[in-house]
């Protein structure tokens, strides 16, 4: 059907065989054809979809490394390999970049001639009335007691008011009469392609230029924006260090509200900052689902834990007092968490003395104390106790090797550099004694929370091409575009134009493929062309 | 916040009342496909696939008799069935006070109901294609009573993550387009039926037994075809709403709208493939049988990410979390 009548999409048309011709110019023109066809972007949209498949079944570094490690060391001989097609970083490799930016240059090359076109189908009248309607795939005719045109304002009258394009012509005796309707589709589909080009342009914009930082910070103490303090950092090549927003954040109090069945219901820190240093400070009650937003920059609650604090009394009296780690949680239901104090060296202690570790397993609830392993049952700090094992020799903090600050480092203990010297259960207020004489007493906990601060310039580019997508889409798919066409032709041609008070009238219809329902409008619409009455509205 | 233990108990009885409904409902179907209309297709198809509608502007009165009786049944109790459905999940809403769409159990028979609300909605419009419900709900009762067996999780309030209102309106949409992209699914393969059945009666060559049997029966094609598209088309413009309102609600939750979860990864490896199945209908040499199995891979790729990615990769990631 679309082979004998005009296509009513303004999409490229297929490319048929191009006659060779071997000009530098030609051979571009023939590949940007290529580029630029429908069934390339098919083919791409297809490769893009299965090139992130592997980027979803594979650990990732850039959502956990240490998933990464793992599966090194459980595949050994396969992991490398494909570590050379940058299998554990699909979405930042080469090759997916590839793909997402010849659909990109596709989607461009797409666009900009089907714009230009589109402009130029809506400025001309809808086309002339087909020679033969009775081909059309809606066809119908009928006869009314009126002048053609008569029939014809009639008929135009019905067609304005439900919006149809109208055009009349008239050749002799007969009016013809085409209509129109249905261009928002086009334009739908046009803003839809074009939004996830600005989608595209507004994430890459964001990923250039911006940063983000996580940090541990425990109650009573605070942070600030800049690249030193955070405890892992992300930024886009043109982020810049002087760029960072000024921000400062206390964390007053963290707390949690449980649910009878221990889920958690809400968790609040309550925060001051400030903007500037020393200048005014405010108080937000920062939550999950609702981050501190201010100028530009984000501040997420992103996780919590506990930190045990200790006092160490050596037997030459001096004192750390009050020191406090954070622990990880190992377990959320129960927030048993592990962690290590790694001592500092002991105030006046010389370069080859020893130093103390400490490895802990803090619960916020002991079911049962004493020598027995420790059993957490509550997540929240109704009981609070740490079992540590105490070593003592060479950390290793000094050898340059980068450290895990909730780990001692296992190969010094493996050395015979670093031994346990003691072990014990403590609950808030008791102290362990090691045979040095040197006392490690458990003071209690503080609370800290995880908070992720995030800049992204590109964000509201990427909200705003979305919502234009998403309109886009709906026309584009809603919105019909259709042709009618009528001929109104005098029942007796001979008779000249006043006495000709019979027409005969050739309606015919032309929907879009995938446009059902349109037999139905289409015998509405003959129906209301033979019974309405010019003038009548 | 407690839970209600009695709705919620009486939310399991009315899941089951309507694996019941619908069993029973399959039965009727079946009757009907069986016994009903001997020769309506053939006498009806040519008109239907010239017309270029949908089935509904040609629709005439289905023969009358057992078969139709059978068929009215089948009906029936596919209206009893999603009216339980309403029921079960609105008493599990009602006892953990939240919105019903909290865990896979109660996001699969969600989806399932939407499945049979718009095939319900396509029988309202196009009468005659009734008898195909036997497809519809064979597929429903499987997924229900592996619901009600694999998935399922007591009525629980969500966790403080869970609590947005943005949960309210992604799950939901996403539970709309899972459910009508099901509807979908099942007509293109009984497309791919019917195409296959009609090629080997042109080319008068052999089929497998099953295809002769129950290809005659089917709607012609051209009707499949067009709603298996149409069906996209409606869940198409939802799920991208849905992955927009997702990508939305994790720029509140966690700090980035996109971060290439496996779950987000796999949401637009759905939509792309869905996509796709849009342009293919629009390409030449790709309409009809290729564009029909790329709709039946968007489905493969939803159903991954529900199942696999919920089930296998997220348990991979909390085995590991433990350091
Ligand atoms: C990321 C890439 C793309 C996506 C997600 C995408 C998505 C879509 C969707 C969902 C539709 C359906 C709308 C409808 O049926 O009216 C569509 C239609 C269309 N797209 Fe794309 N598209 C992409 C790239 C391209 C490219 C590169 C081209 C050009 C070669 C293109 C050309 C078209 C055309 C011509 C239509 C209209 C089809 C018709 O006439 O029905 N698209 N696209």
């Amino acid at each position: 059907m679309t082979e004998t009548v005009e296509r009513l999409s303004t999409a490229p048309v297929p490319v048929g065989p191009v006659r060779r011709s071997d000009s530098p110019l030609a051979v571009v023109r023939r590949w940007w054809r290529l580029l630029t066809s429908m069934r390339t972007a098919l083919v791409l949209l297809f490769l893009l979809a299965v090139a992130a498949v592997p980027g979803s079944l594979l650990p990732q570094r850039s959502l956990n490394q240490s998933k990464v490690s793992a599966y090194f060391a459980e595949h050994p001989d396969l992991a490398p390999v494909l570590d050379r097609f940058r299998m554990f970083d699909v979405f930042s490799s080469p090759w997916f970049a590839a793909i997402y930016l010849l659909l990109f240059v596709s989607l461009i090359g797409c666009i900009v001639p089907r714009t230009r076109l589109h402009f130029r189908a809506t400025r001309q009248p809808p086309p002339p009335v087909p020679s033969r309607l009775d081909r059309l795939p809606q066809a119908a005719s009928f006869e009314r007691d009126l002048s053609p045109a008569a029939v014809a304002d009639a008929a135009t009258t019905v067609l304005r008011r439900g919006r149809w394009r109208v055009v009349r012509r008239r050749i002799g005796d007969t009016v013809e009469v085409s209509a129109e309707k249905g261009y928002l589709r086009e334009i739908g589909n046009l803003a839809f392609h074009s939004a996830l080009v600005a989608l595209l342009a507004g994430l890459a914009f964001g990923k250039l230029n911006g940063y983000e930082g996580s940090i541990l910070v425990e109650e009573g103490s605070g942070f600030c924006n800049s690249f030193q303090q955070y405890d892992t950092y992300r930024n886009g090549p043109f982020a810049e260090a002087g760029d960072l927003t000024p921000l400062c954040a206390d964390l007053e109090r963290f707390s949690v509200d449980y649910e009878d069945n221990l889920t958690p219901a809400r968790f609040l820190a309550e925060l001051t900052y400030t903007r500037e240093l020393g200048g005014p400070a405010s108080a937000y009650p920062l939550e999950v689902n609702s981050p501190l937003r201010t100028d530009g920059i984000r501040l997420y609650l992103t996780g919590h834990g506990f930190s045990p604090r200790f006092t160490i009394t050596y037997p030459d009296g001096s004192q750390f007092t009050d020191i406090s780690v954070p622990f990880i949680p190992e377990e959320q239901s129960t927030l048993a968490s592990t962690g290590a104090l790694k001592l500092p060296d002991r105030p006046g202690a010389g370069a080859g003395d020893t130093q103390l570790a400490i490895e802990g397993f803090f619960v916020p609830t002991a079911a049962s104390m004493g020598d027995s392993r420790l059993i957490s049952v509550d997540p929240r700090p109704r009981n609070p106790a740490v079992a540590i094992v105490v070593y003592e020799g060479s950390i290793g903090l000094d050898s340059g090797a980068a450290q895990n600050v909730f780990r001692l480092d296992q190969r010094q203990i493996e050395r015979g550099v670093l031994e346990r010297v003691d072990a014990g259960n403590l609950l808030v207020g008791q102290s362990l004694e090691l045979p040095d004489g040197t006392e490690i007493r458990f003071e209690g906990y503080r609370q800290w929370v995880a908070l992720q601060l995030s800049h992204d310039p590109g964000q509201l580019t990427v909200l705003i091409a979305s919502a234009v997508m998403l309109l886009g889409l709906v026309c584009s798919l809603v919105v019909r575009r259709r042709r009618v066409w009528l001929r109104c032709r005098p029942a007796d041609p001979g008779a000249g134009d006043e006495a000709a008070s019979r027409t005969v009238v050739d309606v015919g219809g032309l929907a879009r493929a995938d446009s059902g329902g349109f037999s139905s409008d289409f015998a509405a619409l003959v129906k209301q062309f033979s019974n309405h009455r010019a003038g009548k509205d | 916040m407690a839970v209600n233990d009695s709705l919620a108990a009486l939310s399991d009885s009315a899941f089951t009342a309507s694996i019941v409904a619908y069993s029973v409902g399959v039965v009727g179907f079946a009757g009907e496909y069986a016994f009903g209309g001997r020769g309506r297709i053939a006498r009806t198809s040519r008109e239907q696939t010239a017309a270029g509608g949908v089935g509904t502007e040609t629709v005439t009165p289905v023969d009358s008799g057992a078969g139709q009786r059978l068929g009215y049944l089948g009906l029936a109790c596919t209206v009893l069935g999603a009216a339980l459905q309403v029921l079960s999940l609105a008493f599990r809403g009602i006892a953990s006070e939240r919105v019903p769409w909290g865990n896979m159990f109660e996001f699969a028979s969600a989806a399932v109901l939407v499945t049979v609300l718009s095939f319900l909605w396509l029988v309202w419009q196009a009468p005659r294609l009734r008898h195909i419900g036997v497809f519809v709900l064979i597929p429903v009762v499987f997924i229900l009573v592996y619901a009600g067996l694999i998935l399922y999780a007591d009525a629980e309030p969500l966790v403080a993550a869970l609590r947005s209102y943005w949960l309210v309106i992604h799950v939901a949409t996403v539970i709309i387009a899972s459910g009508v992209f099901f509807l979908s699914f099942v007509l293109t393969v009984l497309y791919l039926l019917r195409q296959r059945y009609d090629r080997s009666v042109a080319e008068g060559g052999s089929m497998p037994r099953a295809i002769a049997r129950l290809g005659p029966r089917l709607p012609p094609a051209a009707i499949l075809d067009r709603l298996s598209y149409r069906t996209v088309a409606f869940g198409f413009p939802i799920f991208t709403f849905a992955v927009i309102a997702g990508a939305i609600w994790a720029e509140a939750a966690w700090g980035r709208f996109w971060g290439w979860d496996p779950k987000e990864t796999w949401a637009l490896i759905a939509w792309l493939v869905y996509a796709c199945y849009l342009h293919a209908r629009a390409t030449a040499g790709w309409k009809g049988v290729k564009a029909a199995r790329i709709n039946l891979l968007g489905f493969f790729a939803m159903t991954f990410n529900f199942l696999i990615i919920n089930m296998v990769v997220a348990g991979l990631h909390s085995y590991s979390g433990l350091t």
